[in-house]
């Protein structure tokens, strides 16, 4: 490879190029334009935008912020001796609550679990999204295909599978007996559960990282190569950075629905231990102390907004 | 951007609004009989119907597969309306319905959720005199804690919760006790372990049950040793489930399962070997547990319901019910007409002593679901 293949880049010191697609808000043209035209054109933009909008906002508002304002309500009521929620004697009980620490447990259990199995799933996912994105065009499309098919069959049936596959009767166990070993059974352990978070949220993680990694300017690697850059520190200088946005968003992808998982710990893992799912679930259909319940989403929804943001810092601050 | 802004504040006006209605309403339901007497139609709600007179099809909120079809489609022909049939899953999810406004004219709701809708003014008192067929009942279903009367409610069906045996895998001298889910040394050997209900009354009233108390127990104290129980048991516990305990037991997953009497007999019927498994109430006693009829104080159409009620109170019905979904039936004059296979099944069931129906605890029903994630550590 020679210098002369490398793409030009611009002296430093010049602003970047505006990335494509975007519409140029300013443009460079000879003629003069008046303040009061550009305002005007912008004031037009953005009322085209609102009602573009309009229908998914309206839906969010309606399905989405006003369940979520309900719930925050609720979580200051009182739970009646029948168990009704009061809306009245609003008070702090159900967060106070929240620090016992039996709560502190479940949350803290919770909180390993997403994020070993977001672990998991990147250390899996990101040498397959690489694999995926070196491919030719033919072979990526059968690939991503290939990603995407469970998703056209039902998550509930998909982790009833798993149940007879870790189970006594399963192949797993099976194969053991051939080979002359005992009969072994994965199903309600801690093991199972983890095997069902990172099979059902793994396309999460390697949807993201293939589109990060696929529009990634391979020149650059290139470039890194030539000048004298091993494989390991090209890899960790140039190719994991271009990608970060990819492992942001598939982690909080991943991180998130783990967090509060409900059907694959009971299913998979017997609800033997208690997680923040389950223990939601139960405060609302068996306590009947909807409080509470509340207070425990709004805690959840809090950490989740808390990883989330610092998440995105710690990725934005790599780029 | 202004627009939008004002769209965000009087959404969010309007649902704190909401949110306080709803409160106001439910504040004043329970202390009761004014605000009935101030709305009219609740106060009147079926008082005047008369011995099979209809006033509109019938809305009903049930179990799902609970009522034979073929007895709706006579319903329907012999009186001339529709029944539309809703489902739901659990009691709390039909109470939250019914407190949400939701409308029907027949609802069937288990025991204690009779108690709180009571309480709460949400059913509307039985008409006794469109329902001559109440005579049908059997006597110990006219006696209950939770409806004294009864006022509100007439049976629908009754179950147990007890435990599935699979025989073949324990030994055909096992003792029948809640040693079963509890003891360590016992199942230690068994194959897969046990599997208990993943509820906390029904979970933690076995082991109250298995230490000799009853399942309405209101120590702490007694409710710590049930949790130390469950917990020294772990090990052995493969499952706490609530729904797929039949199926692991005749998959042969666990040796024995924690379950319903209804679904526990139809997964054992349905097993390659059913003569290798066995359902039994344990010698300390279990739960009874009884679903029943009930006219919400919102009905539209309570004539219809009352003759609905009245429908499937009679003998010959009240047969073809239970031999349809195999759950046991309150009605005495039904008996002659239930299938031999039925009667066997519920055999256990009459001469089980110490049976008891979960109550409403009140404040103290909480600790249930507490105390068992606790025991699960």
């Amino acid at each position: 490879m020679t210098v002369s293949e490398i793409p030009p880049t611009p002296p430093p010191g010049t602003p970047p190029p505006p990335p494509p697609g975007r519409p140029i808000s300013k443009p460079e043209t000879a003629e003069p334009v008046t303040p009061e035209l550009e305002a005007a054109s912008r004031r037009a933009e953005a009322r085209r935008g609102f009602f573009i909008a309009l229908p998914s906002f309206i839906y969010l508002v309606l399905l989405f912020v006003v369940p979520l304002l309900l719930v925050f309500v609720y979580s200051f009521a009182t739970r009646d001796a029948t168990g009704q929620t009061v809306l009245e004697g609003w008070n702090l009980d159900s967060y106070r609550r929240l620090f016992s620490a039996e709560v502190l447990e479940i949350f803290l259990r919770s909180l390993l679990l997403a994020t070993v199995t977001t672990a998991i799933c990147l250390a899996l996912s990101y040498p397959f999204a690489f694999y995926i994105a070196t491919r030719g065009p033919r072979v990526r499309n059968i690939l991503l295909v290939l990603v995407m098919i469970p998703f056209w069959s039902n998550f509930l049936v998909r982790t009833y599978a798993w149940r007879v596959i870790l189970g006594s009767e399963g192949p797993l166990s099976q194969i053991s007996q051939a080979l002359g070993g005992e009969p072994f059974r994965l199903l309600f352990t801690n093991v199972a559960v983890l095997i069902g978070l990172v099979y059902g949220f793994m396309p999460f993680m390697v949807l993201p990282l293939y589109a990060a990694l696929e529009r990634m300017d391979w020149h650059l690697v290139e470039a890194a190569r030539d000048l004298y850059a091993d494989g390991w520190t090209a890899f960790r200088k140039v190719t994991l950075p271009l990608s970060m946005p990819g492992v942001v968003a598939g982690s909080i992808l991943v991180f998130i629905p783990s967090l509060g998982a409900y059907v694959t710990p009971a299913l998979l893992g017997g609800a033997r231990t208690v997680l923040m799912g389950d223990y939601i679930v139960s405060q609302f259909l068996a306590a009947r102390n909807w409080p509470f319940g509340s207070a425990l989403s709004f805690a959840v929804m809090f950490v989740m907004l808390v990883a989330t943001i610092f998440y995105f810092r710690a990725g934005a601050k790599t780029l | 951007m202004r627009l939008l802004a004002r769209l965000i504040a009087s959404l969010t006006v309007l649902a704190i609004l909401v949110a306080a209605c709803g409160g106001d309403d439910g504040a004043e339901e329970p202390d009761g009989t004014s605000a009935e007497g101030g709305e009219s139609p609740q106060g009147a709600t079926g008082a005047g119907c008369a011995l099979d007179e209809v006033d509109g099809d019938l809305n009903l909120y049930n179990w799902s597969e609970y009522l034979d079809p073929e007895l709706v489609t006579a319903f329907e022909e012999q009186y001339g309306v529709d029944v539309v049939e809703d489902f739901y899953e659990s009691n709390e999810a039909l109470l939250a319905q019914m407190q949400a406004g939701a409308v029907y004219d027949m609802i069937v709701p288990s025991d204690y959720m009779v108690g709180i809708m009571i309480q709460n003014g949400l059913l509307a008192p039985v008409n006794g005199e469109a329902v001559p067929n109440l005579a049908n009942l059997a006597e110990q279903f006219t006696e209950l804690p939770y409806d004294p009367g009864p006022e509100y409610s007439a049976a629908y069906q009754y179950g147990t919760t007890g435990l599935g045996v699979n025989v073949s895998a324990v030994g055909e001298d096992f003792p029948r006790s809640w040693a079963l889910l509890f003891d360590p040394e016992l199942t230690a050997d068994f194959p897969g372990g046990v599997s208990v209900l993943n509820d906390p009354r029904e979970a933690m009233g076995a082991a109250l049950k298995y230490l000799g108390y009853s399942l309405n127990d209101t120590d702490l104290e007694h409710l710590q040793e049930a949790s130390d129980t469950i917990s020294g048991n772990l090990e052995n516990i493969a499952t706490f489930d609530s729904d797929q305990y039949d199926e692991a037991l005749v998959a042969g997953e666990v040796a024995v399962s924690h379950g319903y009497s209804g679904n526990m007999i139809v997964g054992i019927g349905e097993a390659e070997n059913p003569d290798d498994y066995e359902y039994i109430l344990p010698e300390e006693g279990a739960t009874l547990w009884i679903d029943n009829m009930a006219v919400p104080a919102n009905a539209e159409h309570p004539c219809t319901a009352f003759t609905f009620m009245n429908y499937i109170l009679d003998a010959g019905n009240g047969a073809t019910l239970t031999n349809w979904n195999y759950y046991g039936t309150p009605n005495e004059a039904a008996m002659e007409g239930v299938d031999q296979e039925v009667l066997d099944f519920y055999a256990p069931t009459f001469e089980a002593e110490g049976l008891e129906i979960i109550e409403d605890t009140g404040d103290y029903e909480i600790n249930f679901t507490d105390y068992l994630a606790q025991a699960k550590g």
